[in-house]
């Protein structure tokens, strides 16, 4: 029911993907822009993340709050996200009204406004978001964590931005951005689901192709240097639960070692999914869950690692449990740790693993949603061999892979220790 | 492009054709479909028993019960069972609701018999084991000092509780530190005995299978199960009336944003103007950016980041509410914005256009939401639980096109008074 990926890459330097799957009248399409909050200098922190949202504030064609009408009322679902290296955009509609979602996104590459009007007003929205995440314990800890562990590169900063900078940022900063970014040189256009490949590259080539192409969009290059030695912070703040982030050096998507990396967060801390839409499963047999949780350290825990263009971070979060001080915790977690650098893990241990991950890639393919957006988010930190190439390359692991990265990433003089304090209702 | 007709073609939705139905002697139903697109399965129902057997002193009893479940069974160990499901990267788990214990869980579909026997285990010879029962009420009791700081948790505990002041509708489902404190294993084996059994169950069963195949599966794994002791639950009692406006603040130190709930009691899901409510809904506070409600707080005022509404309906009244966070300062301008428009929307009602935008939206979205084994599964559930028809979702179009203005105004109207409005806000 679902074919190969075609690739081809348009005059205007616009890279196309498109994967026929007729299970459902459905096709989903995505723009993906390789900028992120990874692309942004102090004072103009944020400045991605709210260009996304000002382009859904209208183009001459498609104005402000007609756009996101025209979408809903063909029962189409969108939106849009940031990250450190990517923005994208999305579309998923009935099949036979993708014509509009091709359009729109055609039109707001080059020709979206960015009036005054609308920056003053989604300045407040945007500030809004940001007290939104800072009601919560974990995203201030997750942002002094961040900073803690990159004084260089620019992945320093969440992508929701500073407030300092969503203060004085402005309109002509934001329209500079969106058109240095925008252009159809640094984008792919990714599409899914119920259509004949041939006729949607011409319509595609229709609507895109005449987009003009800009000038290779500047990268900033500021390599993080090495570590020396284990860092710690803490963050108080109100309630009654405390947390610790434990956050290691991590390769980029990329490196070889990132494969026995998963394999080995799979054992720790449970799959992660990496999936956008179509969940994950339980940690409750992973190696932390046991040691940790079911030892009473910690009332829950999880590790992850975000998939980057560059070095970023691997994560354990744990909820600290009522009875234990957060430094009982850390122990614990260090005794588990040691306990892979020491000890092969067993090949059945892997196998598991990689059976884990077909269930979960499984899911994924439940949804065409989630089938185009594999296309373009591999896209943006490797290719999509990369995802294709996924379980047979977790297959290959040994138990000899994953110990070696276990020393090699997790040691104690590449990690960051943060913990949340909290200090009772009152704050 | 897409071709004129689709490849795909209007898929049939699910309908009495391809709906495997059954029911066991035991008073278990059963519903199946097919779709080998996926090699997985999604499995989802409910168990007849929920908040409403509780009382007020063992609040959060059925939540604790239900988290219980899966900790280890007369023959297999809490770890043991997870043991079996994640070594095979399946999924399962159990919440409860006011009137039900809910479950579901997805799969590879060669392990549905695994997920099977575990998911009959769990709810007929859960152990309740002493150990794994301390370590879950510390846990819970972890989440209720987490949910104590969360602004948008506890604008909706004061909302129900005003809302459905002295009915089972008014209590969290998670109890209070006082109350699960006070539960022991007794409690916890005693609801169980009393209020689990397969009378009123329901399960669905969607995925790479055939249907009579998952029905033989679920045969053997649930028809032998029998409940002496199961008891029906109580009715109901009566709502009582919101005379005027009620108005709460929920103080919460050291928070950046405040969040705000307004609403009132809404239809339940089998009333005759659930429809024409929920389509009125759409455009008050959902469709494109949030409808009416995001139009007016977030795009025109720039106070919140979500400002919408929300219609949910169940077995009892429903709740008609709607959910925005704010900057403490901005708590007052934005409960004004919301009246206004609630007052606007009882007053003139919704034009032709928003109508015909809102009914689009509905048809146009029904194959993404029936799109993956899970959607179905949880469809065919709502089938049962709600009474629908097997071609609810056949009839569905016709019947939300059916909807005229003059219906939802009339919705609106019955449910909306913006005079006597429950507004819950929680904060520093």
């Amino acid at each position: 029911m679902t074919s190969k990926v075609i690739q081809t890459i348009l005059k205007n330097g616009l890279k196309v993907m498109l994967k026929e799957i007729h299970t459902s009248p459905i096709i989903s399409s995505w723009v993906w822009y390789r900028v992120g909050s990874k692309d942004e200098v102090t004072g103009k922190t944020g400045i991605s993340h709210w260009t996304e949202h000002m382009q859904f504030k209208g183009t001459k064609k498609f104005p402000a709050r007609i756009l996101d009408r025209a979408i809903s009322r063909e029962g189409g679902t969108w939106n849009a996200f940031t990250y450190l290296d990517w923005t994208t955009y999305f579309e998923t509609m009935p099949a036979e009204k993708i014509d509009l979602a091709l359009k729109l996104e055609a039109d707001r590459m080059a020709k979206s406004i960015f009036t005054e009007k609308e920056v003053t007003s989604e300045r407040t929205v945007i500030i809004a978001e940001r007290e939104g995440h800072e009601n919560e314990p974990l995203f201030r800890l997750g942002e002094a964590v961040q900073q803690a562990g990159f004084r260089v590169h620019p992945y320093h900063h969440e992508v929701i931005g500073d407030m300092a900078d969503l203060l004085t940022i402005t309109r002509d900063d934001l329209f500079k951005h969106y058109r240095t970014y925008y252009i159809p040189n640094n984008a792919v256009l990714a599409v899914a689901g119920d259509f004949e490949a041939k006729l949607m590259l011409k319509r595609i080539k229709e609507y895109f192709e005449k987009i003009p192409a800009g000038r290779a969009a500047p990268r900033l290059k500021r390599v993080e240097p090495e570590q020396v030695g284990e860092m710690r912070l803490s963050v108080e703040g109100p309630g009654e639960t405390n947390y610790l982030q434990v956050a290691y050096r991590f390769p980029s998507a990329t490196n070889a070692d990132f494969f026995p990396l998963a394999v080995l967060d799979s054992l720790l801390a449970g799959p992660s999914n990496l999936n956008m839409f179509g969940g994950g499963i339980s940690n409750k047999t992973s190696r932390l869950y046991r040691a940790l949780v079911d030892k009473e350290y910690a009332v829950s825990a999880s590790g992850g690692a975000s998939v980057t263009i560059d070095p970023f971070l691997y994560s354990f979060i744990l909820t600290i449990h009522p009875k234990r001080r957060p430094e009982e915790t850390l122990a614990a977690l260090d005794e588990e740790l040691k306990k892979v650098q020491e000890e092969p893990v067993s090949e059945g241990e892997i196998a598991r693993a990689t059976k884990q991950a077909r269930a979960i890639f499984a899911y994924g393919s439940e949804n065409i949603t989630n089938q185009a957006f594999w296309m373009g988010f591999a896209e943006m930190f490797a290719t999509y061999d990369w995802f294709t190439n996924y379980l047979n390359k977790l297959a290959k692991i040994t138990p000899q892979d994953v110990q070696r990265v276990a020393r090699e990433y997790f040691r104690p003089a590449r990690r960051i220790v943060g913990s949340y304090i909290a200090k009772g209702a009152e704050g | 492009m897409a071709r004129k007709q689709s490849i795909a073609q209007k898929k049939s939705f699910p309908g009495p054709e391809d709906i495997f139905r059954a029911e066991f002697p035991n008073g278990l139903t059963v519903l199946a479909r097919s779709n080998f697109n996926s090699p997985s399965i999604s499995i989802n129902g409910y168990q007849a028993s929920g908040a409403i057997f509780e009382s007020d002193e063992k609040l959060g009893l059925a939540d604790f019960v239900a988290s219980c479940l899966m900790r280890g069974t007369q023959t297999r160990t809490f770890d043991a069972i997870y043991n079996e499901l994640e070594s095979v990267g399946a999924n399962m788990g159990f919440d409860s609701g006011v009137h039900k214990t809910n479950f579901g869980g997805r799969a590879l579909a060669e392990d549905l018999p695994l997920m099977l026997r575990l998911l009959a285990e769990s709810l007929s010879t859960p152990a309740f084991p002493e150990s794994e029962v301390e370590k879950l009420r510390a846990q819970l009791l972890t989440g209720l000092a987490i949910r104590a700081q969360d602004t948008s948790d506890m604008a909706g505990l004061i909302f129900d509780k005003m809302l459905y002041a002295d009915h089972p509708y008014g209590r969290p489902g998670d109890g209070f530190v006082e109350t699960i404190q006070d539960i022991s294993r007794r409690d916890l084996e005693e609801f169980h005995r009393l209020h689990f059994g397969p009378k009123g169950m329901v399960i669905s069963i969607v995925g790479a299978i055939e249907p009579e195949k998952a029905n033989d599966e679920v045969a053997r794994a649930l028809m032998g199960w029998q409940a002496e002791g199961q008891t029906e639950a109580p009715a109901l009692p009566p709502l009582k009336a919101i005379k005027k406006a009620v108005k709460q603040h929920h103080h919460i130190a050291g928070k950046s944003q405040s969040d705000i709930v307004i609403g009132m009691v809404g239809p339940r899901r089998k009333d005759a103007e659930f429809v024409a409510a929920s389509l009125g809904n759409t455009i008050l506070g959902q469709f494109g950016m949030m409808g009416r409600i995001g139009d007016v707080v977030r795009e025109k005022s720039g106070l919140a980041y979500y400002a919408y509404s929300s219609l949910s309906s169940g077995i009892g009244p429903g709740s008609w509410e709607v959910n925005a966070g704010v900057n403490p300062k901005n708590v007052q301008k934005a409960v004004d914005l919301i009246e206004k428009e609630l007052r606007r929307f009882v007053k003139g009602g919704v034009t032709k256009d928003e109508l015909a935008d809102s009914q689009a939206n509905y048809v146009g979205r029904l194959p993404l939401s029936l799109e993956s084994n899970g959607g179905v599964a949880s469809a065919l559930v709502n089938i049962q639980r709600y009474d629908l028809g097997l071609d609810y979702y056949q009839r569905y179009e016709s019947m939300v096109r059916s909807v005229t203005r003059d219906e939802v105004l009339q919705a609106a109207r019955k449910y909306i008074d913006p005079d006597r409005l429950v507004i819950a806000t929680a904060g520093p």
